[in-house]
Parts: C-alpha cells; sequence; structure tokens
C-alpha cells in the first residue's frame, strides 16, 4: 500500500514539474523544476517500466546462477555486492560526453535538449544498457561484437568490430579538441593539466612499488597532488616570468596531446593509465555530487529561452535543425551505444544475481542522464549572449571582441566586451571569446554555480578546478581508447600477418598505437585549424557514429527478443530502434546530401573550394582551405561508411527475424544452459 | 548533529569495508580467501602480481566510455 501511495505521489509531483517545465514559456524557469522533474521521470521509469522489462520482456531470473558464480575465478569473474557493481559500471559509463553535448544542444533553448535527454533515457538508453547487460550475462560475459557474431552471423559481427573502431577515433579527436580549446593560451589550465601526468606517475609507481594495491591510499595522494596542481598553476599564472611558459597556441597543444595519448597506449598500464584512470574516477563521483548539491542549495534562474531562433538551422555552434541534429547533439546524455560495449565486458562478469541488472543497467544510465541534464543547466543559467560569446568560432562571430559582441547581440542576446572581459577576470583568464567545445562554458557555469553556493572570491579557483575535472577525465578517456583501438587493430592486423596480431610483440604495438594515434591525430590536427572551431563538424560526427552504435547494440537485443518466440515485446527495442534509425539517417543524409554548407559536407567543400579559386579568401585562411576541402570531402565518406554499416547490422537483424517468423533454421541461441543459483537459494534460506 | 555522529561512529566499520569494496582497494584480501577455500593446494600470486594481473586484464577491453 506505501508504495502505490508513494508511487502515485512520484507521478503527481513529476507531472506537476513537467507541466511547470514545459509550459513556462515567457519568464524565466528555476533549475530546481527541471531537477524535479527529471528525478520524477527517472523514478517512475524505474519503478514501473524497469521492472516490467526485467519480468516480461527479460525473464529475468533471480534462481538462475550468473556468471560470476559460476565460473568464480576471484579475479574477473567475482560475485559482487549490487551496490558495488553499480558504482564501477557507472564510473565505467560516464565519460565526458553527457557533460559537452547537453551544453552544445543548449543553442535550440533549454527545452528540446530537456525533453530528449529525459524521453531517450527512460525509453531507449537505459533500456539499451539493461538489455544489454542481462544478454551477456546469459552468455558468460560475451562482448557486443561476439553476440552480433554469434546471434547475427559473421559479416554483423565484422560490422560492429570496423563501427566500434571508427567511433573511438572520432570520439578520441573530438575529445582531444575539447581539452585543446581549454588549454590554449591559458597558463593555468595548461600547467595544471600538465602537472596532472607527474602526479597520475608518482602515483602508478606508488600502487606498484611501495604500497602494491592500496587503491584508496593512493587516490588520496593522487587527489591532494591535484589540487596542488590547481594552486601552483594559479601561482605560476601569476608569475611573470614562469607565465609565457606555459602559454601556447592552439597547435602546439595538439601535438602535446597527441604525443601523450601515444605514450599512454604503449607504456605499461600500471605506470600512467590505470592511476590517471583511479584520479579522475574519485573528481568525477565528487564533483557530480557536489554539483548537484549546490544546484539544489542555490536553485539558480535559467536564462536561455525556451526555444531560440536557431531551431531553423542557423544555430552558431553547429548548423542543422532542431529536428535530428538535437538527438545527434545530446547523444551520450539520452542513448550512448559505447555504453553496450561496457555492459557487455566487465560488469556482467560482476553480477551477482540476474535480478540485479535492473539497478545496474537501466540505474546507472538514468544516473548518468542526470548528469546530462546538470550539465544543460549549468550551460543554460548563463547570460545567453555570453554563452553564444564564449562557443562560437571566430570564423562564425567575428575574429574580433567588438565584432563577436556585434554579431550575438544583434541576434537578440545582448552581450558587452566589458561583460566579457570582467568575466575572464574574475576567472583568472584573458579571453574567453571563441573557447569552443562546450567545456569552458561549462566551466564557467559551474564556477559560478559553485561560486554562489561557496564563496565568490574564489570563482577564478572553481573555474579551473572544473577545467581540470574535465580535462582529466577527457585524458583518461583518450588514454583508454586508445588502447583499446590499438587491441582492435592488432586483432585485425592479425588476419592479414600473423605476428601482427601478437599484443605483446613490440613492433606490433608501436606500429598499432602510431596508426590509432595517427588516425585521431589527423581528425583533431584539422579541427584545430579550422577557423569555425572544428567542433562543428566534429561532434555531429561524433554523435552519429555512437548513435550507430546503438542502433548495433539495439538491433542485436531485437534480434535475439525475437528469436527467443517474444514478439510481442519486440516493440521495446524495436521503437527506440527504429527511432535512432530515422534520426541517425535523416542527419548523415543531410550531413551529405545538404546544400547548405552550413550542414551539409560536400556543400562546405565546395563552397571553400570556389572561394579558394576565386580568391575571395584571407591568405590565413587560403593557407589551410586545400586540407579543410579534403577533410570535409574525407568526412563525408566516413559518415557514408557509418550509415551503411547501421542499416546493414538492421538488415541483417532484419533477415534473422523474418526467417524465425517463417520457421526457417538458424544459429542456436549462444546462450548458457540454465544451473540453479546456489547463492540465491542459500540467501532465501537466511532472510524467507 | 550528536546523533548522525553516534551513527556514523556505529557503522564506521561497515562504512569503512563499502569504500574499501567500492575502491577495489581489498580486490587482494579477496582473491586470498577465495584461493584459501577453493585452491588451497595452489601457491597464490603475490600482492604486487595480484595487482598487475588485475590491471592487465582491466585495460585489454572497454572498461571507459564517453
Amino acid at each position: 500500500m506505501m508504495r502505490r501511495i508513494s508511487a502515485a505521489l512520484l507521478a503527481i509531483v513529476g507531472a506537476i514539474a513537467i507541466g511547470a517545465v514545459a509550459l513556462q514559456r515567457h519568464e524565466p524557469i528555476n533549475a530546481l523544476w527541471i531537477l524535479t522533474a527529471a528525478v520524477c521521470v527517472y523514478l517512475l521509469g524505474y519503478r514501473f517500466y524497469a521492472a516490467w522489462i526485467a519480468a516480461r520482456v527479460l525473464s529475468v531470473d533471480a534462481w538462475r546462477a550468473t556468471p560470476a558464480e559460476r565460473l568464480n575465478n576471484g579475479r574477473d569473474f567475482v560475485p559482487t555486492h549490487r551496490a558495488i557493481v553499480f558504482g564501477h559500471h557507472f564510473a565505467a559509463i560516464a565519460g565526458p560526453g553527457p557533460l559537452v553535448g547537453p551544453t552544445l544542444a543548449a543553442q535550440f533553448g533549454y527545452l528540446p535538449g530537456t525533453l530528449w535527454i529525459l524521453v531517450g533515457a527512460v525509453l531507449g538508453g537505459c533500456v539499451q544498457d539493461m538489455i544489454i547487460l542481462l544478454l551477456s550475462t546469459r552468455r558468460d560475459g560475451r562482448s557486443l561484437g561476439q553476440m552480433a557474431r554469434d546471434e547475427l552471423g559473421p559479416l554483423g559481427g565484422f560490422a560492429a568490430l570496423v563501427g566500434t573502431l571508427i567511433i573511438m577515433i572520432i570520439l578520441s579527436a573530438v575529445l582531444g579538441l575539447v581539452i585543446v580549446n581549454v588549454m590554449k593560451h591559458s597558463p593555468w589550465a595548461s600547467s595544471t593539466v600538465f602537472a596532472t601526468i607527474p602526479a597520475a606517475l608518482i602515483v602508478g609507481l606508488y600502487l606498484r612499488l611501495w604500497r602494491p594495491g592500496r587503491v584508496l591510499e593512493a587516490s588520496l595522494l593522487g587527489v591532494a597532488l591535484m589540487l596542488l596542481a590547481l594552486l601552483a598553476g594559479g601561482w605560476i599564472d601569476r608569475q611573470p616570468v614562469l607565465r609565457p611558459l606555459f602559454d601556447y597556441a592552439a597547435i602546439a597543444l595538439a601535438g602535446f596531446v597527441i604525443l601523450y595519448g601515444f605514450c599512454a597506449a604503449i607504456l605499461p598500464v600500471w605506470l600512467l593509465l590505470a592511476p590517471r584512470d583511479y584520479l579522475s574516477t574519485f573528481l568525477k563521483l565528487g564533483t557530480v555530487a557536489l554539483l548537484a548539491v549546490a544546484i539544489v542549495l542555490t536553485h539558480p534562474q535559467i536564462k536561455m529561452p525556451a526555444v531560440t531562433a536557431f531551431t531553423d538551422g542557423t544555430g552558431p555552434l553547429f548548423g542543422g535543425k532542431v529536428f535530428p541534429f538535437v538527438f545527434i547533439t545530446i547523444a551520450c546524455g539520452a542513448v550512448s551505444g559505447f555504453h553496450a560495449l561496457v555492459a557487455s565486458g566487465t560488469t556482467p562478469k560482476l553480477i551477482t544475481n540476474e535480478a540485479d541488472v535492473r539497478l545496474v543497467g537501466y540505474g546507472s544510465m538514468a544516473l548518468e542522464s542526470f548528469v546530462a541534464i546538470m550539465a544543460l543547466i549549468a550551460a543554460t543559467l548563463l547570460d545567453p549572449g555570453v554563452y553564444f560569446a564564449i562557443n562560437a568560432g571566430a570564423g562564425v562571430v567575428g575574429a574580433t571582441p567588438a565584432a563577436a559582441v556585434h554579431t550575438i547581440s544583434g541576434w537578440g542576446f545582448p552581450v558587452t566586451v566589458q561583460q566579457m572581459q570582467a568575466l575572464a577576470g574574475a576567472m583568472g583568464e584573458r579571453t574567453l571569446f571563441a573557447r569552443s567545445g562546450g567545456a569552458p562554458s561549462l566551466a564557467v557555469g559551474m564556477a559560478s554555480i559553485f561560486g554562489s553556493t561557496f564563496g565568490r572570491g574564489l570563482l577564478a579557483l572553481w573555474y579551473h578546478f572544473a577545467i581540470m575535472f574535465e580535462a582529466v577525465f577527457i585524458m583518461a578517456v583518450l588514454d583508454a581508447g586508445t588502447r583499446v583501438g590499438r587491441f582492435m587493430l592488432q586483432d585485425l592486423l592479425g588476419h592479414l600477418w600473423q605476428p601482427l596480431g601478437r599484443t605483446s610483440w613490440y613492433p606490433s604495438v608501436l606500429l598499432a598505437s602510431a596508426l590509432m594515434v595517427g588516425a585521431w591525430g589527423y581528425f583533431l590536427y584539422i579541427g584545430v585549424i579550422d577557423p569555425n572551431g572544428g567542433v562543428n563538424i566534429l561532434w555531429p560526427l561524433f554523435g552519429i557514429s555512437n548513435q550507430m552504435l546503438a542502433g548495433i547494440a539495439l538491433s542485436v537485443a531485437t534480434g535475439i527478443i525475437i528469436k527467443s518466440g517474444k514478439l510481442r515485446y519486440a516493440l521495446v527495442t524495436l521503437a527506440p530502434l527504429a527511432w535512432l534509425a530515422l534520426v541517425t539517417t535523416t542527419a548523415a543524409w543531410q550531413k551529405i546530401t545538404s546544400a547548405d554548407a552550413r550542414v551539409g559536407l560536400f556543400a562546405a567543400a565546395n563552397e571553400l573550394a570556389r572561394q579558394l579559386a576565386l580568391g575571395a579568401l584571407p591568405p590565413e585562411r587560403a593557407a589551410v582551405a586545400p586540407q579543410l576541402i579534403v577533410n570535409q570531402r574525407l568526412d563525408a565518406w566516413l559518415t557514408m561508411l557509418l550509415l551503411a554499416i547501421l542499416w546493414f547490422v538492421i538488415l541483417d537483424m532484419a533477415r534473422i527475424c523474418v526467417r524465425r517468423l517463417r520457421g526457417l533454421a538458424l544459429r542456436s541461441s549462444s546462450e548458457a544452459p540454465y544451473q540453479p543459483s546456489r547463492l540465491h537459494s542459500a540467501a532465501a534460506q537466511v532472510q524467507p | 548533529m550528536r546523533g548522525v555522529a553516534r551513527l556514523a561512529a556505529r557503522h564506521a566499520g561497515a562504512l569503512w569495508s563499502a569504500l574499501r569494496a567500492a575502491s577495489g582497494d581489498d580486490a587482494y584480501e579477496r582473491y586470498r580467501a577465495h584461493q584459501a577455500a577453493r585452491h588451497a593446494l595452489e601457491p597464490p600470486l603475490s600482492r604486487r602480481a595480484f595487482y598487475e594481473d588485475a590491471q592487465r586484464r582491466k585495460w585489454s577491453g572497454v572498461s571507459r566510455c564517453c
């Protein structure tokens, strides 16, 4: 009875909050309404939809032994308490994507992004994560690629592998670009980010040589070192002699990021990658919790309109209409195909009981989506003029501060040069103009929230804390992505020449690492020399590839659901799949064919080539134009490839389903045979 | 406030072990317990060898996301 009353209360509060978010169009809305609406939506989705899917669609069976129990080896297969698995899984899926995507999507206003983050997560992303987690748990923790191969066929499996490799490359490039834009001509940010590398090395040595495996001690040491790096960065910034030593242009920083990625991929994991990850995880969980508390305490007003005029496709951050580009841009905060790789990796080997997949799979994604909502709040509480001045590239609004504020004020979002200078001064920076990529404006938003909660005098410190938090986070993903990409490449190269497939053979390690870093380094370099900021091209490409991966995961899930004779429940995965296929195909189609140079990649290349031929470009732009033209055409071909992979897998799934419905022979299910759980019987006897 | 402090003191042990479990600080102890229970005749890995092995396994698959 109490549960029914609480569910009814939740529904009423949620309905009021959503009503407030949707209807308060012409007066500023308080961030608390958005936060309340979000929490109610997640809880209702978890309480009803997730429980229904677990019971009916997946037939989750608490009495069935999981691989952690059957194959328990005390190492990778270990039955683990569900709260701890939840923590591990959330730490693994939470990345910089849900921070950057919503910040960029705020150019359409707060409403489109908020609605898609909520609806997309509850009906799409959380569902995908939970279902893939259960399917992998039932298959001894097999990866998405292996499940695609086992259930669809070898071609489907190969398509999934190539798709994953492409997304790793684009992800690393775009994230590299985000931190380059954070660090360029910012001695404080650069020196702090540089200092996190020796900090990670010290922690790595501590964990291996001095006190092996004492993660808590080492993390405490690491967090102290990072805070020291933050303060030291502020000190360096005030020293006229040291300051210029850390003042770099974007292109030099891109070189640094590329070199760093290569080192991280070839060095032993214990030295750099693992300790950096411990640090970033602690910082990540701490900052997210702090942000939630601070938003509740300050309950700021949202200053961005609900919907801006840029829904018509003329947005300064990236071109394209609200449909389909808000869905492509939000990406990870609502549905992330990448999560399917984690949900079919380490996590299923820790699940003690099948019933835990609801909390671990659905619950973690709901929390991740909540992080996206907080990022959206942090971006939209800024004055819209300030938001656009920070995020719009010089190629769009003009290269000088005066030109930029003139353009932006002309859109109806008043902002002045003095205002921007005062803000930059308060944040401890020389300028905040044209820092595209989302991270700096998010840091300004976070600093103002933290500042008004914990003391205004420390704004510059909070800004650089937020910057460090994002940078550490991003570099951890760069390391891990490059390394996994290296393994995948070695796997592929091993088919050409067997020794190249040996992951410990040094020439092969160097070759595969160089190829991987070279691939994303190329896109990073092009993004840096692009006067429009580069993010406007790379982020949509990343969004398309991520939604394509989600399409593959949902195809595998749909195929398995139909094969298991549950056609009547197939809509649970088929509906989000159809929507993602529609959104991704429309976006990719527009990126390829649109005649508008702000959207279409071929159109942009042709327009630039025309201007170059006419001699209409200023010399510094003419110098980079040939490379940009080649790159835009390459991006267009890459988009076509992504689209082809997506539809190939969807059609392969459809073929399997048709065969099943006609009663033709199929590959047998790769599910591990049923074994009763002893752990659950023992637990049930203790607590009858 | 005093109530909170008393509550924290009473549960400090449980909180500490939860924190250790969540961060993986106690992974080696768990492994030793598992070895002693299931494979008492095999010599167990040293603390350092276990840590290295755990890192190698963790970082050969996708364990971090966007």
